[in-house]
């Protein structure tokens, strides 16, 4: 048991790629929490995705114990989070766990559109902030510009922000310190009933459903009773942990503390984060606020290439959805593709993580439909419906409009970019809302169609300036417009994977963009295949793919049959991953890839 | 999983519907060829007697797995088997004789390269018994031969032909075309000049770059430039169907044009699924042995298939049987070659896969065709044979 006074919480939050995980290394490390010689790079980034992009997309906890400069011993809590805006709902969940927050800043890039957003979330939970500028030992860091830049654009005080290199080791000491000194305590009643909030669950191979908690009041132990008290569930808990980062056994969490528990969950829909975890009897009164849930924003069909593992793949996106609350899913059937689930995103490169993951960890090989905002459909009738799939578009003569959602998108960028990003904006129906300075760095505001935005403009936004500009957005609302449904047909068959909705004025050109795109990824087959675009009956694009022309193994004889047989065997394999329309075979990538436009 | 009856055989002796032939191979050349993946070695020294008593222990080995039966056709393949002592051929064949009772019409080829020495050796393989030689001619001019890597020229090569010609009773060669910087019209003219020396067969391969060859490197590195694209590559196909045809040697297979009958008949046991031995390193065999169709395979490193035959007294590095699917997927490949196609009963023997569905969707876009019994490619299909056995067994 640990008093409140000796305890901090507090999540490190950071435009992406600005030095959280690092950060994170260093405390652990100098902490001792883990021996030097079990220490990797951003060690908390634990999934192969994430190692692979050098991201980090799940939140991560681990449990320090630092001796502070008054003697005292002290347990920090620290919440590791991700950067990328699709992640955002990470940050927002974890922050509800702690009470302050460490504001990661690169000091060689300076304030950015997360950097922002974060903090704005941060004073929303109700956090104590602490600048920390990163990476000064790069030539190119600028903390006195960067520390004027904290106090104009977001209006915090930065004069005792701390000075560090993660990297390299620089000023962790100091961090420490101002999270000892500078973060409040945690508040709680030791001796009120239980209440604690359900910060996170995941499933693990070994422990099945594992929970990670935030008590608020109260102890809990281990052989406890407890209560989730949104569903009413009652289990008795098997282990008890705190992770450092590995889970280590303890007896119990009192007030201020995070941890895990296992409890034999079976259903694992009874978890769900935000809720409040009481004991079964006497228990608390009145339940925690909750989480706000998440809105997805982009959605898609993911069906199984093999129509046989659909049950396998219920089983994973449950147990996905279990660790990432800002995922939707629902049953979808589909004449082309049979039975899938169409399911909700925060942004593309959410999508992408999901859909890699089901494929990794769960061994399915997937068909992804082309990605789709929610439209809201006014029908002749007086009513509305949502449109999340283009391919459930009703009849027009019975719709009286269309109206798409909207987006406020706050841009970060330095001056010399300012007129690719306006006319990026520009092309993609954007309304300019506001254009400040602060300093060589602009930020413009924009009212933006979400369907412009979701697919590839943070590519095209950082393609366009060399990686400067950054970039975060927030629903703003829905407006009409004058949309209309573009099907591809592939052979003269229509594809309703392909399908999407586009204004009218922009169509001819997306049109164009699609049919280019899918003839390249496409592959030949033995006869030509005409690919079109077409709104309504009238065709807007046309490609024609043509024939495969020679395929054929030059010799072959009586040495070469093993060879050739375990060749045409692997060719066999590789066309798994395509899926037949009419005569016609796509591969799976085909469906996100073709939606990309390269300007 | 494979349920055990995915490997009882169908026919028990399908192999007869394609005959049985013998195959060795001599696994030495004076220089590698640029381009090629065969099995083939340089070596300082060889000692020639030693291989001849390898292959003669080989003989006896398969000879006793396969007594009585009749052999139709002995190949004897490389490498360059025109570097064999004519005295170690003859041993071979000799037993060879013994051990089998052959074909009236036995057709027993040699690969040769056409340099004048192997030339020299042409008469001594004559008298031992060889009846067919198969040369590498490659190219009929020496920019090419050069670019190829060959130690002939084409006057050489020429030179070469006609001591064959005169010496055995059937004589092929080959050419490889779709070369770097070949023209279309480039390939025209020295395919005419080549058909105007062909007797009674030819082999006419496009260029493969193989991996692990000095041009598969130079492919990979973006070195070997001027190779035709597809569209160039199916062109200078569509040609040479063309042109061969007009001179009487139509295409049998996908790269080899006979005179009707003067077809070779030991690939002809490939092509129609026989059996048939393969001793020598690096050799493959199919050999229906208890009622099952096994692969056999030796020992790739000259040596070590040396020494293991002289050790242990058999080459095989592996005799495994084969599954059904997987005899009929062999079936198909090889089948498909041949204008003549495959017999469709036969097909249907190889267990109870129903591919009329795919056949049909091939029928409809002109890939495939059936008539009287048979099932074969094309004209339009034969240039896309993989992608046609991809659908086919899809
Ligand atoms: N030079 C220098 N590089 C640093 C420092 N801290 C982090 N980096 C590098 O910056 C990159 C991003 O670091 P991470 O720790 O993964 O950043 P992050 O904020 O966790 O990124 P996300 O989780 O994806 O938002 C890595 O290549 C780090 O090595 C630093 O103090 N100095
Ligand atoms: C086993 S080789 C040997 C014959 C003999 N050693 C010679 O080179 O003359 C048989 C034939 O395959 C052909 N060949 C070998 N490698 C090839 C390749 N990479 N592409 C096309 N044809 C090839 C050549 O025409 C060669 O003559
Ligand atoms: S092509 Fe013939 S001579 Fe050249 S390496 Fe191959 S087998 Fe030997
Ligand atoms: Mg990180």
């Amino acid at each position: 048991m640990t008093d409140l006074a000796h305890i901090r919480n507090f999540s490190i939050v950071a435009h992406i790629d600005h030095g959280k995980s690092t950060l994170a290394d260093r405390l652990i490390q100098s902490t001792g929490t883990v021996a030097d010689r079990d220490m990797k790079e951003q060690m908390l980034d634990s999934m192969d995705i994430e190692r692979e992009r050098g991201i980090t997309i799940k939140a991560n906890t681990v449990r320090l114990e630092y001796k502070a400069k008054d003697g005292q011993d002290y347990i920090l809590n620290l919440i590791d989070t991700p950067g990328h805006v699709d992640f955002a709902y990470e940050v927002s969940r974890s922050m509800r766990a702690v009470e302050g927050s460490l504001l990661v800043v690169d000091a060689s890039q300076g304030v950015e559109a997360q950097t922002l957003a974060n903090v704005y979330q941060a004073l929303d939970a109700g956090h104590e902030i602490v600048p920390v500028l990163n990476k000064i030992d790069l030539p190119a860091a600028e903390p006195d510009r960067v520390r004027e830049q904290i106090e104009d654009v977001i209006g915090l005080d930065a004069s005792d922000a701390v000075l560090i290199s993660a990297k390299s080791g620089i000023g962790i000491p100091d961090v420490l310190e101002a999270i000892v000194t500078r973060l409040p305590a945690p508040k709680g009643d030791r001796t009120a009933p239980l209440k604690a909030m359900l910060v996170d669950s995941w499933y693990d191979s070994y422990l099945g459903v594992v929970v990670m908690i935030r008590v608020m009041d109260g102890v809990i132990r281990k052989g406890d009773s407890i209560r989730m008290m949104q569903t009413n569930a009652v289990y008795g808990i098997d282990t008890l942990a705190v992770l450092k980062p590995q889970m280590v056994p303890i007896a119990e969490l009192g007030p201020g503390e995070i941890g895990v528990l296992t409890a034999s969950i079976k259903q694992v829909r009874d978890t769900r984060v935000g809720d409040t975890i009481t004991s079964e009897r006497k228990g608390c009164e009145v339940a925690l606020p909750g989480f706000k849930p998440a809105q997805p924003v982009v959605f898609c069909g993911l069906f199984p290439v093999d129509a046989a593992q659909f049950e396998d793949l219920r089983d994973s996106i449950e147990k996905l959805a279990l660790n990432d609350a800002s995922f939707s899913y629902e049953m979808e059937t589909s004449a082309a593709l049979g039975f899938g689930f169409r399911c909700g995103f925060l942004g593309l490169l959410h999508l992408e993580v999901i859909r890699d993951r089901i494929e990794r960890e769960y061994d399915i090989d997937l068909i992804t439909t082309a990605p789709s905002v929610v439209y809201h459909l006014y029908m002749k009738d007086g009513t509305m419906r949502d449109l999340h799939n283009p391919a459930d578009m009703p009849d027009l003569t019975l719709v009286d409009h269309i109206e798409e959602p909207r987006i406020k998108a706050t841009i970060l960028v330095p001056d010399d970019y300012l007129g690719d990003i306006l006319k990026l904006c520009q092309d993609r129906r954007g309304v300019q809302m506001d254009l400040t300075y602060a300093g060589s760095r602009a930020m413009v505001v924009y009212d933006l169609p979400l369907n412009e935005v979701v697919f590839d403009f943070y590519d095209r936004l950082k393609s366009v300036t060399k990686g400067y500009a950054s970039f975060d957005y927030n629903l703003s609302g829905y407006q009409e417009d004058a949309l209309v449904k573009m099907s591809i047909l592939v052979n003269d068959e229509p594809v309703d994977a392909l399908s999407m909705m586009v204004h009218r004025d922009r169509a001819e050109m997306r049109g164009r963009a699609m049919v280019e795109k899918l003839k390249d990824l496409i592959p030949r087959h033995m006869f030509k295949i005409p690919i079109q675009a077409a709104i309504g009956g009238k065709v807007i694009a046309r490609e024609t793919l043509s024939a495969l022309r020679k395929d054929v193994t030059a010799k072959c004889y009586g040495g070469d049959a093993t060879r050739k047989r375990k060749l045409l065997d692997k060719q066999k394999a590789g066309k798994k991953r395509m899926r037949q329309f009419g005569k016609v075979e796509i591969p799976q990538e085909a469906f996100i890839s073709a939606l990309k436009m390269d300007s | 999983m494979r349920s055990a009856s995915s490997w009882r055989v169908v026919l028990p002796e399908d192999w007869e519907a394609g005959g049985f032939g013998l195959y060795i191979h001599w696994p030495f050349c004076m220089a590698k060829c640029p381009y090629c993946d065969f099995n083939s070695h340089v070596a300082a020294k060889i000692d020639q007697n030693r291989w001849a008593r390898a292959y003669l222990s080989e003989i006896d080995r398969v000879g006793a797995l396969t007594q009585g039966r009749i052999l139709r056709s002995v190949f004897l393949g490389g490498g360059t088997p025109s570097l064999m002592d004519p005295e170690v051929v003859d041993a071979v064949l000799t037993k060879v004789r013994a051990t089998w009772p052959v074909a009236n019409d036995i057709e027993i080829t040699l690969e040769a390269n056409p340099t004048s020495v192997d030339a020299g050796r042409f008469r001594g393989y004559a008298d031992a018994g060889v009846s067919r030689v198969s040369m590498g001619i490659q190219a009929l001019n020496d920019a090419d031969l050069k670019a190829l890597g060959r130690l002939h020229s084409a006057a050489e090569a020429r030179a070469a032909f006609d001591i064959a010609r005169s010496v055995f009773e059937r004589v092929s060669f080959d050419l490889i075309y779709a070369r770097q910087d070949q023209t279309v019209g480039a390939w025209k003219a020295e395919l005419r000049e080549a058909l105007a020396m062909a007797i009674d067969h030819l082999s006419l391969y496009q260029l493969t770059i193989e991996e692990g060859t000095a041009f598969g490197d130079r492919y990979k590195a973006g070195k070997l430039r001027g190779l035709p694209d597809e569209d160039r590559a199916a062109d200078l196909f569509a040609v040479t169907q063309e042109i061969a045809d007009e001179a009487g040697l139509m295409a049998y297979e996908v790269s080899n044009h006979a005179r009707t009958g003067l077809e070779s008949r030991h690939n002809l046991i490939y092509w129609r699924y026989g059996d048939y031995a393969g001793i020598g390193p690096g050799a493959h065999g199919r050999l229906t042995l208890g009622g099952l169709r096994h692969a056999t395979e030796t020992d790739r490193i000259p040596m070590t298939w040396l020494e293991r035959v002289e050790r242990f007294g058999s080459g095989d590095s592996l005799c495994a049987a084969l599954s059904v699917a997987d005899q009929r997927a062999e079936f198909l490949m090889m089948g498909l070659r041949l204008t003549e196609g495959v017999d469709r009963a036969r097909l249907s023997s190889f267990g109870d896969y129903d591919l009329s569905k795919n056949i049909n969707g091939l029928i409809d876009i002109g890939m495939v065709e059936t008539a009287d019994d048979r099932l074969r490619t094309t004209e339009a299909g034969r240039p896309l044979l993989n992608a046609v056995l991809r659908q086919l067994l899809g």
